[in-house]
């Protein structure tokens, strides 16, 4: 294995080809031009097939129609195109299609801005589209992470064959930074539902119409079934010194990374201070909140580039045993290690310095 | 004694033997039929990969006896743009109706013809909107009362019915896109003749093919089967011409 420095979003694309994809649907938007760019570049080098399409509601079909045919298939795109693309990711999710999509959040609501946000949790998490479905959302805090993600959403696709969603933003995208391929085989599964053509066998139809209210209902349990069986399952989270925390922070992506320096910061200040970072978003590490001890915690403090959304499921989770504050500075602007630790002081009524 | 039997007419293979949802007097029955005997007699059937539409035929995968997907309303050419492109030894056709392809899937079905997608696509024109009770279509025809258009479609207000074969041959890349009609026998033929180049050229990996078929709508329309297929023959084919407007030069009749 060697290290090579490499911008997030290249990154991206070559990890999801040594996933063994080789099939990419995408309509261009900033901030995350050079994934389809990197695409496009090596797809055909390695055999495989970079379209662009029309716009990004007929990408995510072609997505539809890609996985339906039992072949791993990506997109990626920033918060509008992924609003675009919710029709077709609710469809899929009711076809139970395994497919990756790589969302670089930018700023919102509408056209926005094109820096770097977190504003699209809400949307992330909470299926998106239409439906009672969930989309299992991952979420890199660093070029090297993005790759393992990446290559993870492809075999959690296929295991739980439901859409993937990797969440980075413009910093993730176009930072550089070190990474390592991880020298694995992709794990390839058998897809005997995927309409291939129907040779020795009876017909494979693929589609999320169930006409009979009940039997639409036994599909809905089956969904949930696997939405919990995440929930046991692939759940993953960082922690960062919680033992004897009497102050919590909880940030994923780019902000844990704000968050990690000003722990540095609140140290040095005496604070005991640590870390939760959800890797996944959904399933969320709702035990790891549940299990901080109300004793010792004085407070959790959630920082997001947002005006507060992740805030919701921490508050959730933490059933009222624990304070949940919040910080987030949101529409492109990063909150600084200066602005966390001045709201971490602020909140322990400690003096803060000008 | 037995005695001896000849058959002369049995159900394709390609179509599964199971009564349809559609109305007394619809033409979805015999269109499903021809798209199916082109499949048998190319030797398609267990390549075939049908994508349905959201309309009256929504259903068709439960008609079609080979694989299929269901799309979202006017998707179904990036449906089948992905499959093409993910396994391209499958057959792939979309089989939309006006609203699908015309309206809602406008762009889709554009640029999967710009793209040249190798796939066929069989559109069924009968200037209603069926399934959701009879309104006005892209393709009503002027004066054509619907529900949504109850004194009869206005140029003026809402412009003129748009004719997609037409339009889909002033591009580049695609071999075939011609127009039948479903009102007689006689035209019948020429459309499952139709329908079996265009899967003939599919198989040939020529390029995008599209086969618009003028339908009815008994129970939209407000006719008898008879009346409508009249009314078809009289007002449909009048606006809407038959023809090939694109073919391949080594085919006949292709245009240089």
């Amino acid at each position: 294995m060697t290290r090579v420095l490499m911008k997030g979003a290249e990154a991206v694309g070559e990890a999801a080809i040594k996933a063994g994809c080789r099939h990419f649907f995408g309509y261009p938007i900033t901030p995350q031009n050079e994934i389809p760019e990197y695409m496009s570049r090596r797809l055909p080098q390695v055999g495989g097939t970079y379209v662009q399409g029309e716009s990004e509601v007929a990408s995510i079909n072609m997505l539809f129609g890609c996985a339906g045919a039992g072949v791993r298939v990506m997109t990626s795109s920033s918060s509008p195109g992924i609003s675009l693309m919710q029709e077709g990711i609710s469809y899929i999710a009711g076809a139970e299609l395994p497919v990756v999509v790589i969302n670089m959040v930018r700023g919102g609501p509408g056209l926005g801005g094109i820096q770097p946000a977190q504003s699209d949790y809400f949307q992330a998490t909470r299926g998106g589209g239409h439906g009672d479905y969930y989309t299992m959302v991952l979420a890199p805090s660093t070029v090297q992470e993005a790759v393992e993600l990446v290559m993870d959403a492809f075999d959690l696709a296929d295991k739980y064959r439901n859409p993937v969603l990797v969440l980075g933003d413009g910093i993730i995208g176009q930072m550089m930074e070190p990474v390592e391929f991880p020298e694995r085989e992709p794990a390839l599964v058998d897809k005997p539902w995927a309409t291939t053509g129907c040779k020795g066998r009876e017909p494979n139809i693929v589609k999320s119409l169930l006409l009979d209210p009940y039997e639409l209902e036994e599909h809905n349990r089956k969904l949930q079934q696997k939405y919990e069986r995440m929930k046991r399952e692939d759940v993953r989270v960082e922690t960062v010194d919680l033992d004897g925390a009497e102050v919590v922070l909880c940030a994923y992506g780019t902000t844990s990374r704000v968050c990690r320096t000003a722990m540095e910061r609140l140290r040095e200040k005496g604070v005991k201070v640590g870390l939760v970072r959800p890797i996944t978003l959904f399933p969320f590490p709702e035990k790891t909140i549940q299990s901080l001890d109300p004793k010792k915690v004085k407070f959790i403090l959630t920082v997001e580039m947002s005006l507060g959304q992740m805030v919701q499921d921490v508050k959730l989770y933490t059933e009222g045993r624990i304070p949940v504050h919040f910080f987030g500075r949101t529409g492109g602007v990063v909150p600084t290690p200066q602005e966390v630790v001045r709201e971490v002081l602020k909140r322990l009524g400690k003096e803060v310095e000008k | 004694m037995s005695v001896p039997v000849e058959v002369i007419f049995k159900r394709p293979e390609a179509l599964r033997d199971r009564p349809t949802h559609y109305c007394p007097g619809c033409p979805h029955g015999i269109a499903h039929r021809l798209v199916a005997e082109a499949l048998d007699d190319l030797g398609l059937r267990e390549r075939a990969v049908g994508v349905a539409p959201v309309g009256c035929s929504v259903l068709a995968y439960n008609y079609f006896n080979c694989d299929f997907q269901e799309a979202a309303h006017g998707r179904a050419p990036a449906l089948a743009t992905g499959i093409k492109r993910g396994r391209p030894d499958t057959i792939v056709f979309t089989y939309q109706g006006d609203g699908d392809l015309a309206s809602i899937g406008m762009a889709e079905i554009i640029h999967a013809a710009n793209r040249g997608e190798k796939i066929t696509v069989v559109f069924i024109n009968n200037a209603i909107y069926g399934m959701t009770g009879g309104q006005m279509a892209p393709t009503t025809l002027v004066g054509q009362k619907t529900t949504t258009s109850p004194y009869g479609r206005d140029p003026e207000q809402i412009g003129w019915p748009i004719r997609m074969a037409e339009l889909l041959s002033t591009l580049v890349a695609p071999v075939y896109v011609t127009r039948q009609a479903l009102y007689t026998p006689q035209l019948v033929r020429k459309a499952r003749k139709a329908l079996h180049t265009a899967f003939r050229l599919q198989a040939e990996g020529k390029g995008f093919t599209f086969v618009e078929l003028l339908s009815s709508c008994p129970t939209g329309w407000g006719m008898t089967p008879v009346e409508a297929l009249e009314w078809g023959k009289e007002k449909m084919m009048a606006y809407f011409p038959l023809g090939e407007f694109k073919k391949p030069e080594a085919e006949e009749g292709g245009k240089k």
